[in-house]
């Protein structure tokens, strides 16, 4: 490969711009924050150290325009960053020192990349001279990201700032969203430059979103006006492009039922007509037949994950599927699709509307309601009103929903609870729901849920937990303390790995190879950091401490004992065709 | 069975997108038979050659479309062997005294190759080819001593037209 030509002296694509007088001169360090005002950011989560100082000190004179959130733990910023994102579509920023801070960042941007959510991570690196001499603190986190990342950049002179903080934004928050890594080397933090930003609009190698083909749209309209069985799956491309509106009138007008993926979930409200239910492993009983059964069935911004469509081998076989997706590289990388429907969700649905009929499909709806009927008799009765003596992770999260409204902002954490919580609370709001779907990183929800309340501090964000995940983050605490978040913590404790002991039991002979946990006392500890905490372990104590923590105004952990062994179902065994849904 | 296929690879010129292309590979655990670079003929559009042993024209095509969108590529082709003209340089070094009784010198000239250099102890023979014709020639030279082989990436040029033009203005400036 050939050396970098384009610095010093000219950036990719940038072309000589007009002598403007007397630009400011300023260090680096400052430049990146005023870099970061320009591009919109008004929160920051970070952690400081050696070779990010020179930021934090610029940062210093700016705290009035910008919130910085000091986390306990640099994997803390990157989730909380994620949770700022997702609920407010602005781009999550984190700020860390080079070495461990950095990597301590990764499984974060991991859960970004795959999560599709807008982030930019700057570290500090050791100064230019140093690099490569494996200097104190000195790791290729470039490298180490390059994976993982959108995009990634290292800064080595101060001139590459606003043109790096400026790209980076563009491209974490364009087209299909993704973390960005800016790498910036102390030199060029406490170099001076002449500064002037200017924003990023356009880079010629990049086309965030694709033409969508018209022949494509005909094709698509013709197979939805003949279909008989018609099936629509909401992924979470609904949400990032925004297209709740435009999804309700193409689903309103057609009559074609739906369901949703976990990441999706909340784009359309729970109690919709046409809504029935969650897809795949743990979903409902309908959704997953049903798809192997459809003739018709339109994906609109997901990415046929395995966790949603077991065996590929028997995935919709006998349906003719139509894949509307911003992502190019999604189309027929796990299921081959008839009708690709490339671009924005937003302006596919929208061109998509005149071209279908208006219908309904009543005795297939009904077809959905059977299914239910058969999952309610069998799992969901007994998990919102279990007869068992010990408390049901159903059952909270249905009084929560209840108690709630559905308006609130659910934040789970990974494993039975997740489950739990997706499949029980009925969300009336969109971008209710802030979980990690496609990484499944245990320790998400606290820092996420810190992210979602101060992104939207006027809704109610209501963390749900279980035990081994608290443990994970249970540092973040510090956070909410400090800070004074009224984010509200739901601790599901089994006692156990819950999820990888269900998988024990009904995959492993029941061999509880290390799952189960001797916890520590978890409302001691917050009590430790000066949040009010609470325990409940019995049902007639169950619904008033729940109001109790709706009714407190600051944060409030609530802590509550459920049944050690309760098993999650429906469950598409790993491996099997989604329509052999197990029930029990 | 697996088929040799070829990808063009058209990006700009930046640090780290080797490295990127790179990883689309080995992350599916695809093996890179060969892997140039170089500047196309437009100033600042570099140029990969790769070229994979694969089971299908569908499956390059979709590690093609994780390589398309890294930012910095502005397009990717696939190719089979006969949409595209190419060509590996191979290298022969061999002992001198093998030249002695012309035996030598009728296998280059009937590989189309050439003596690229003689020194005292021993002589350079190129051979420009398809990866077949360097290997065969290889196996005719072994019998004499061969000292040290090396052969390049593959080079490849499209039959088809192609055009990059939709990518190739410069970014427009923001004070203009
Ligand atoms: C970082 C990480 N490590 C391991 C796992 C594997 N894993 C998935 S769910 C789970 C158990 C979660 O336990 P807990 O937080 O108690 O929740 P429960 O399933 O009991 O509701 C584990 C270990 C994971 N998803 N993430």
């Amino acid at each position: 490969m050939t050396t970098p030509s384009h610095f010093p002296g000219k950036l990719p694509g940038q072309q000589n711009q007009k002598q403007r007088p007397a630009k400011q001169v300023i260090t680096g360090a400052e430049a990146v924050i005023l870099s970061l005002i320009e591009a919109g950011v008004d929160t920051i989560f970070g952690y400081p150290g050696g070779a990010i100082m020179p930021v934090y000190d610029a940062l210093y004179d700016y705290h009035d325009k910008i919130n910085h959130v000091l986390v306990r733990h640099e994997q803390g910023a990157s989730h909380a960053a994620q949770g700022y994102a997702r609920v407010n579509k602005k781009t999550g920023v984190c700020l860390v020192t080079s070495g461990p801070g950095a990597t301590n960042l990764v499984t974060g941007i991991a859960d970004a990349l795959i999560d599709s959510t807008p982030m930019v991570c700057i570290s500090g690196q050791v100064p230019r001279h140093l690099l490569g001499s494996d200097a104190f603190q000195e790791t290729d986190i470039i490298g180490i990201t390059m994976p993982i990342t959108k995009w990634s950049y290292q800064i080595t002179e101060p001139e590459e700032i606003p043109w790096a903080i400026a790209r980076a934004f563009y491209i974490a928050n364009s087209g299909r969203p993704g973390p960005v890594m800016l790498d910036i080397t102390k030199n060029a933090e406490l170099g001076t430059l002449e500064y002037e930003y200017q924003p990023c609009t356009h880079i010629r190698s990049y086309i965030p979103v694709p033409e969508t083909d018209p022949h494509a749209l005909q094709q698509a309209a013709e197979l939805i006006n003949q279909a008989k069985k018609p099936y629509l799956l909401v992924g979470h491309g609904v949400l990032i492009s925004e297209a709740q509106q435009q999804l309700r009138a193409f689903i309103e007008k057609t009559g074609i039922p739906f369901g949703w993926t976990i990441m999706g979930l909340s784009a359309m409200p729970n109690n919709h007509p046409l809504n029935t239910g969650m897809l795949g492993m743990h979903g409902n009983y309908g959704p997953n037949i049903k798809t192997n059964e459809c003739d018709v069935l339109i994906a609109v911004g997901m990415r046929f994950d395995d966790r949603v469509t077991g065996n590929t081998d028997f995935y919709a076989k006998q349906a003719k599927i139509i894949h509307i997706e911003i992502d190019k590289a999604e189309i027929d990388k796990n299921i081959k699709v008839d009708v690709p429907l490339l671009g924005d969700a937003k302006a596919v649905l929208q061109k998509l509307l005149p071209l279908v009929e208006e219908k309904s499909y009543p005795e297939w709806l009904q077809e959905f309601r059977e299914c239910e009927r058969i999952e309610y008799e069998k799992i969901i009765h007994h998990d919102i009103h279990p007869s068992s003596e010990g408390l049901h992770m159903g059952e909270v999260i249905h009084l929560i929903s209840e108690k709630t409204e559905g308006k609130a902002i659910i934040v789970p954490d990974v494993g039975q609870h997740q489950m739990a919580a997706c499949r029980y609370y009925k969300f009336a709001d969109t971008d209710g729901m802030v979980t990690s779907g496609g990484l499944g990183t245990m320790g998400f929800a606290l820092p996420a849920a810190i992210g979602a309340k101060i992104a939207q501090p006027q809704r109610e964000v209501i963390a749900i937990i279980g035990d081994g995940c608290f443990q994970m983050t249970i540092q973040e605490l510090g956070v909410i303390a400090q800070d004074k978040l009224p984010v509200k913590m739901v601790i599901l404790n089994n006692n156990f790995l819950g999820m990888v002991r269900q998988w024990q039991q009904l995959f492993f002979d029941k061999r509880y190879s290390f799952t189960e946990l001797v916890n520590p006392d978890f409302v001691a500890i917050t009590q430790g950091y000066g949040i009010p905490a609470k325990r409940v372990s019995t049902r007639d104590k169950l619904s008033d401490s729940i109001e109790e923590m709706l009714k407190s105004e600051g944060p409030f952990l609530l802590e509550v004992v459920v049944e050690k062994e309760a098993n999650v179902f429906p469950m598409v065994p790993s491996g099997a065709a989604i329509s052999d849904i197990r029930l029990e | 069975m697996q088929k040799t296929f070829t990808i063009s690879v058209f990006t700009e010129n930046v640090p780290g997108l080797l490295h990127r292309i790179t990883t689309v590979f080995t992350r599916r655990k695809i093996n890179l038979e060969s892997f140039t670079a170089s500047e196309s003929e437009t100033e600042d559009i570099y140029r990969f050659t790769i070229v994979v042993k694969m089971n299908s024209r569908e499956e390059v095509l979709r590690v093609v479309r994780q390589i398309d969108k890294i930012i910095g590529v502005f397009n990717a082709f696939i190719h089979e062997d006969e949409e595209v003209v190419h060509r590996e340089v191979a290298l022969y070094k061999m002992p001198t005294k093998t030249l002695v009784n012309g035996k030598l010198e009728n296998i280059i000239r009937a590989h189309n190759a050439r003596i690229l250099s003689v020194e005292p102890e021993y002589l350079v023979i190129e051979k420009t080819g398809r990866h077949d014709e360097t290997q065969e020639l290889l196996q005719k030279l072994k019998p004499y001593g061969v000292m040290e082989f090396v052969r390049s990436g593959l080079v490849a040029v499209m039959k088809r037209p192609y055009s990059l033009e939709k990518y190739t203005q410069k970014e427009p400036a923001v004070h203009s």
